[in-house]
Formats: structure tokens, C-alpha cells, sequence
């Protein structure tokens, strides 16, 4: 019975069946509405209002030729698509949404994993370079650089600005972060500052508008995905949507409070919270254009680092005020 | 770490296909190389088959977006050699349609700007606004981009009352909405940031490479046709040649903008003041033995049409140099010591129309990149050859 419950803990609910339901949903209110703000239906013909159009897009894409370049590390090449799904996948289930209670740590909510959440979330750039470099086309080259280019600028804010809440709350584990916060819903004010940055640096980590560089068409083709094709390409791009869900889920759970430890109640919370925040990445998309890799850089270290450090100086002072 | 990154003849960047070969090391261009030909279409040579008033609606298809400066400019020079009067009213729609042309491009140039640069709000919204002016172009001449408005002699179709007051009411929607991409073109910090400093083109360098248009002007050179050698009715209008002296992307943009204000202001002093009067008069079919220089400035810059007559009702030679042409000198410039990421915006900050620009193919050896010129006779002769060798087989039997 418990190995059942596991088997349908990691491939229906909230394993990859749910998560590709949501991810995919995730991707067309996203779509949506960027759309609307620009003044465009977004899609509207598959299903109602076109909600089943990124699922379309997804068999679509299973279906069609795909290609390995005669130069690319093949193995390389064909096997980071999966393993980038996994890895996204794997830091879903370290959300503190599903299985979780305060008093028992488990082997999905535990002391530290804030931190391991991180580490999971840091991997797909790794995995975008490796994409990029194993291809060995100009442009994925060219590409592969701008993603740890990039990764330099954001990596240092955006830990710094998830480490400040968790350090007010005094806990590294997620769900006694959050737990924090629901009991004490003023304090989330304090962090607002780290959510701003956070949010920016998300941002980044999914390459979409202002920091669309490593695959910025009219630059550098589809840069770090110009060779990928196919199916290697729809798990790319589900990965994509999977860790916009995962980063999303992230700042809710770190910023708004989390989700109840209630399993309805927590669903509806998740799903609620994860969609506000990607309005907000959907907002930022929408009126920015893209930047250069260099003022990636820059803007980073002379902005968002030292505001990120002001937050922790805020924060410890507030802690020192509380007790 | 040097290498040469190729962007088009197929880029996502360009919409028209151009070999641009750019040397960068790491994300800065080193060196640049700009190869021609791939959309050549033979339109002079085709130009001196047909009659006078065929080669308008040839000329008119050199380009998509500045179809009516370039009949206008071959109108001009062909009225020139024939010694025509066009009536007053024929030139003021002529005039007009130019001035809406003007700003249809160049919305449709911020439109792309704003593509380029990754911000497709931008984008939307200004095609979105674009559709407007396409709709009075609708009403005037009947057409949304090729026109077709144009004859020797004059125009083709008069304007009423009730359009003149359509258009009116148009233009101040188009007016507000102007005003809101001037704020909002020069003040995001994200767009601003990506465009200014990018491309510099120094005012010397500018007028050395005879770079034409909005390029030149936002170096600080008021250099425009309109003022400087006036066609048409453009003595009569009051208007300003706009410029800026920050010499780079930002400043083209800013003088793009501000010229859309001059000719919204243009439009709306010729709605109010057309003469009464016929819209063109009767052409002949000959034109006496001469030749003629017609300018014109298009939305890009300073059009040229050379046309050499000899008696006959077909041109001998029709000559023309699109503005873009004059503008590719100054790109490698700009291009020079920029980033990769500022290739699109630099190069489409000219407004490049390539198959406008086309005048010539090179022929390069695939393989070893030896370049030739060829004589008509042995391109037959090799074509005949290797096709004679792969004749296609005519009577292959269906397989089923």
C-alpha cells in the first residue's frame, strides 16, 4: 500500500501528471496574458478561451523530426532535456504544498531544504549552458556563454533575498518559514523589498523578458535551443513552464505566507498564490524590452546586490526588535 | 576567442535576406562584411521594355512600404522630360499621400525598433496604430500599400469633403497616440538603455560615408530634399527638417518621432488648404531624347532616379538609387566595435529595404569564396551545361 502511495505521490498527484496539467496552465494564462497586455487575443482556438493550446503545442512538437547535429555530443545532447525535467520535477516535490507537517520532517520537508530548493533551482542554467555548448552551432555557443554570463549577475541577489525572510523566521526549512508568516501576517511587509528583487531575479532565471538574452531571436537565433528540435525541445519547453511553476511556488512560500497544511485548502492556496506572482512576471515581460548581457551584469551589482544587502540589514534589525 | 558569426541571408533579425558576416570576439564585432545580391529582380532592366506609364506601377512595386516615393520620384523625372504642368490640386494629393506614407513607415519602423530591441509591447502597439493611417491611405487612393495613385501628369483619384473630414479626425488619434510613444520611446529605462550610445555615426562620418535620411539627421546634419531642393509643393508648406545630435540609435528614433509631428502637422495644412482645380492632365505617349535626375525624400532618405529617354514611349535607362544603398557604408561603421546584441537594432536603425537596395548579384564560388564577374553569354553557357547534363526527364512513367 505505502509503495502505491508513493508510485501515485511521484507520477499523478502532485507527480509529473499533475504537474504537466498545471505547468501547461500555467504557460497559457501566462501567454494570455502577456497578450492582453499587448493588446492581443493570445491563443483562443484549442479548447475554451484556448486553454489547451500549450498541451497542443507539447504533442505537436513530440511528433515532429528531430534532430541531432552530426558535430554534437550526442549523448550529452539527448539526455539533458530529461534530465532538466527531472531535476525541475524533483524541486516541485520539495514544496511545502503536499505530504508535509510541522512537528515531522520528511524526506520532502526538512531542515535545509530552502537551501536544496536552490541548489535545484540553479541546475536547468547549468543545464541550458551544457544545451547550448554540446550543440556546438555558433549560436547555441554564443548563447551558452550569455547563460552563465548572466548567472554571475542574478545568482548572489536572488539567494541573498530568499535567505532574509527564512532568516527573520529563524528556521531554514520551507514549511517553518511559512508557517512563520501565516501566524505573524504583518512581518511579510518587512520582506517586501527581497520580494521585489526576487521576483526580478526569477525573472532572469527564466530567460524571458527583460532577460531573454541567452535566446534573444532577433541576436543570436534561438540561441542556447537553436540546434534542439522535436521532442527534445517540448521537454525543454515543459521544463521551462515546470520551473516557472517550481520558482513561483518558491516566492509563495516564502514570501506570501505558503499554503495551509490542509491538502484542499493548500491546493487552492498554491494554485491562487503561484498564479499572482506570475502575473507579476507576466507584467515585467510585458513592458521591458530586452537588455544587454553587460547591463545584466551591472544592473545586478549595483542595484539589486546592495538592496538584497539592505534587506538582510532590515531584517536582522527587525529580529533584534522582536526578541 | 575570434570567430565569425553569419547573420542572414536568413535571420531571424532581418525580414529580407542580406549576408551580413560579422567577425566578433567575444560579444564585440571586430570587423564587419556586408554581401549583396540575393534578392536581385532585374527591375531596370525590365524598366526599359515597357511604356512610360507600365514603369509606374513597376517602380511602384521596388518596394513594399515606400511604394509612393518611388513612383513619385520616376513620376517627377518622367513630367520633367515630357515638360508637363501638373495642376496645383494633383500635387497637393501627391504631396499628401507622400506625407501618410511618411508616417505609416515610420510607425512601422518603431514597430520593428521596438522588435528588435526584445520589447514586443512596443511593437503591437504602434501596428496596432499603424492600421489607422492604412485605413486613410484606403480611403484616398483605394489601396493599403500599393496605391497606385500616381500618373504622368498628375494623379488618379480626387479627395471630397467627406474624406478630407474622415482623415481629420484620424489624424488626431494618430496625433495622441504619437505623443504616448514619444514618452514612452525615450523615457523606459529598459528600451532607452539598449538604444542610446548604440551605433555612433559622427557628424563628419556621416556626411564622408553619404549616409541619407533620418541616419544623417540624427548625426546633426539637416539634410532633407524637402528644404534643400523642393519638389512638388513643399515650398509652400511650413515645416522644420528635425534632427538630433546624440548620432545613435536613440537620436534616429527621436528624429523619426518628431518628423511623424511635422508631417501630422503637414497633412493637416493640406487637407485645409487644397486648391480647387483639375488632378492631372493628358499625358503624351513619346518623351523627346534626354535625360533627367529626379530626387525625392523618402521615409528612408534621399531617393534618386535617373531616367534617359530617346524618343521612342519606353526609357532607355532608368537608373535608381534607393536610400538604403546610401546608408550601408554607414552601417559597417556603426557596426564596428558594438556588441552582438546590437547588430539588429544598429542595422535596423536604418530602416534597411533590401530588395529596394539590389542593383547588382556577385557571383561567389561556394566552396572557395572566389569571387567573379561573369559575361551574360558564359552564364548561359554554364547554365546550359550543367542542366543539359541533369535534363529532366520528361516522360517518366507513374509509378502506381
Amino acid at each position: 500500500m505505502a509503495t502505491l502511495k508513493t508510485f501515485i505521490y511521484l507520477i499523478v498527484y502532485p507527480g509529473l501528471l499533475f504537474l504537466f496539467i498545471y505547468s501547461t496552465f500555467v504557460e497559457w494564462y501566462d501567454r494570455k496574458l502577456y497578450a492582453r497586455f499587448q493588446n492581443r487575443m493570445g491563443p483562443t482556438h484549442t479548447g475554451k478561451a484556448g486553454i489547451l493550446q500549450p498541451i497542443a503545442d507539447f504533442f505537436k512538437l513530440m511528433a515532429k523530426e528531430d534532430i541531432t547535429p552530426e558535430r554534437a555530443d550526442k549523448g550529452l545532447f539527448s539526455a539533458l532535456p530529461a534530465f532538466g525535467l527531472a531535476i525541475v520535477s524533483t524541486a516541485m516535490l520539495l514544496l511545502p504544498v503536499w505530504n508535509y507537517s510541522l512537528e515531522k520532517p520528511s524526506f520532502t520537508s526538512f531542515n535545509g531544504d530552502l537551501i536544496v530548493m536552490l541548489y535545484l533551482l540553479s541546475l536547468p542554467t547549468f543545464i541550458f549552458f551544457l544545451a547550448g555548448w554540446s550543440s556546438t552551432n555558433l549560436f547555441s555557443t554564443v548563447g551558452a556563454a550569455r547563460v552563465l554570463t548572466m548567472l554571475f549577475g542574478y545568482e548572489v541577489p536572488l539567494f541573498l533575498s530568499v535567505l532574509s525572510p527564512a532568516i527573520l523566521a529563524g528556521s531554514w526549512r520551507m514549511a517553518e518559514i511559512a508557517a512563520f508568516y501565516r501566524a505573524r501576517p504583518l512581518l511579510i511587509l518587512v520582506n517586501l523589498l527581497a520580494f521585489f528583487i526576487a521576483l526580478i531575479c526569477i525573472q532572469a532565471k527564466l530567460e524571458r523578458t527583460p532577460f531573454d538574452i541567452p535566446h534573444a531571436e532577433t541576436e543570436i537565433v534561438g540561441g542556447t535551443f537553436t540546434e534542439y528540435s522535436g521532442k527534445k525541445l517540448a521537454l525543454f519547453r515543459l521544463m521551462m513552464d515546470v520551473e516557472m511553476v517550481v520558482a513561483a511556488g518558491l516566492l509563495a512560500t516564502v514570501f506570501l505566507g505558503g499554503f495551509p497544511a490542509n491538502p484542499w485548502i493548500g491546493l487552492v492556496s498554491f494554485i491562487l498564490k503561484t498564479l499572482f506572482v506570475i502575473f507579476f512576471l507576466s507584467l515585467i515581460r510585458a513592458t521591458t524590452s530586452r537588455i544587454r548581457v553587460d547591463q545584466v551584469v551591472s544592473f545586478s551589482w549595483k542595484y539589486l546586490a546592495p538592496l538584497a544587502v539592505l534587506q538582510l540589514l532590515i531584517v536582522i534589525l527587525v529580529k533584534g526588535f522582536i526578541s | 576567442m575570434k570567430f565569425q558569426i553569419p547573420i542572414g541571408p536568413q535571420h531571424p533579425a532581418l525580414k529580407e535576406p542580406i549576408g551580413l558576416r560579422v567577425m566578433v570576439e567575444g560579444e564585440i564585432i571586430r570587423d564587419a562584411d556586408l554581401r549583396l545580391g540575393y534578392n536581385h529582380r532585374g527591375i531596370e532592366k525590365l524598366a526599359e521594355q515597357k511604356t512610360w506609364i507600365q514603369n509606374i506601377y513597376l517602380t511602384e512595386r521596388i518596394c513594399g512600404i515606400c511604394s509612393h516615393s518611388h513612383t513619385t520620384c520616376y513620376v517627377q523625372g518622367v513630367e520633367k522630360l515630357m515638360e508637363l504642368q501638373v495642376p496645383r490640386r494633383g500635387l497637393y494629393i501627391r504631396t499628401l499621400v507622400s506625407e501618410l506614407e511618411r508616417v505609416h513607415s515610420h510607425l512601422l519602423w518603431l514597430g520593428v525598433a521596438g522588435h528588435e530591441a526584445g520589447f514586443d509591447s512596443f511593437f503591437m502597439y504602434t501596428w496596432r496604430d499603424r492600421e489607422i493611417v492604412m485605413d486613410i491611405l484606403e480611403t484616398i487612393t483605394g489601396n493599403r500599400v500599393h496605391y497606385g495613385i500616381n500618373t504622368i501628369g498628375g494623379v488618379r483619384r480626387d479627395l471630397d469633403e467627406l474624406q478630407v473630414k474622415k482623415i481629420l479626425d484620424s489624424l488626431d488619434i494618430l496625433r495622441k497616440r504619437s505623443e504616448y510613444y514619444k514618452n514612452l520611446g525615450t523615457t523606459e529605462p529598459s528600451f532607452v538603455a539598449r538604444l542610446a550610445g548604440v551605433g555612433y555615426l559622427s557628424k563628419e562620418d556621416a556626411i564622408a560615408l553619404c549616409a541619407v535620411g533620418p541616419t544623417l539627421r540624427a548625426s546633426g546634419v539637416p539634410r532633407d530634399v524637402r528644404k534643400d531642393d523642393p519638389y512638388a509643393v513643399y515650398d509652400e508648406i511650413p515645416f522644420e527638417v528635425c534632427t538630433a545630435d546624440t548620432c545613435d540609435v536613440l537620436g534616429r528614433t527621436v528624429v523619426r518621432i518628431k518628423e511623424l509631428f511635422q508631417s501630422y502637422n503637414m497633412i493637416e495644412f493640406m487637407l485645409k488648404n487644397l486648391p480647387e482645380g483639375p488632378i492631372a492632365v493628358r499625358a503624351p505617349r513619346r518623351a523627346k531624347p534626354n535625360e533627367v535626375v529626379s530626387r525625392y525624400e523618402a521615409p528612408r532618405g534621399e531617393n534618386i532616379h535617373y531616367i534617359k529617354s530617346n524618343g521612342t514611349d519606353k526609357p532607355e535607362r532608368l537608373k535608381v538609387r534607393a536610400p538604403t544603398l546610401g546608408n550601408y557604408a554607414a552601417t559597417i561603421k556603426m557596426l564596428k566595435n558594438g556588441f552582438i546584441a546590437d547588430v539588429p537594432l544598429i542595422f535596423a536603425a536604418i530602416d534597411p529595404c533590401i530588395c529596394c537596395a539590389e542593383r547588382a548579384v556577385a557571383l561567389v564560388d561556394a566552396r572557395t569564396g572566389e569571387e567573379k564577374v561573369v559575361p551574360m553569354l558564359a552564364l548561359k553557357q554554364l547554365s546550359q551545361k550543367i542542366y543539359g547534363l541533369n535534363a529532366r526527364k520528361r516522360e517518366v512513367e507513374w509509378p502506381l
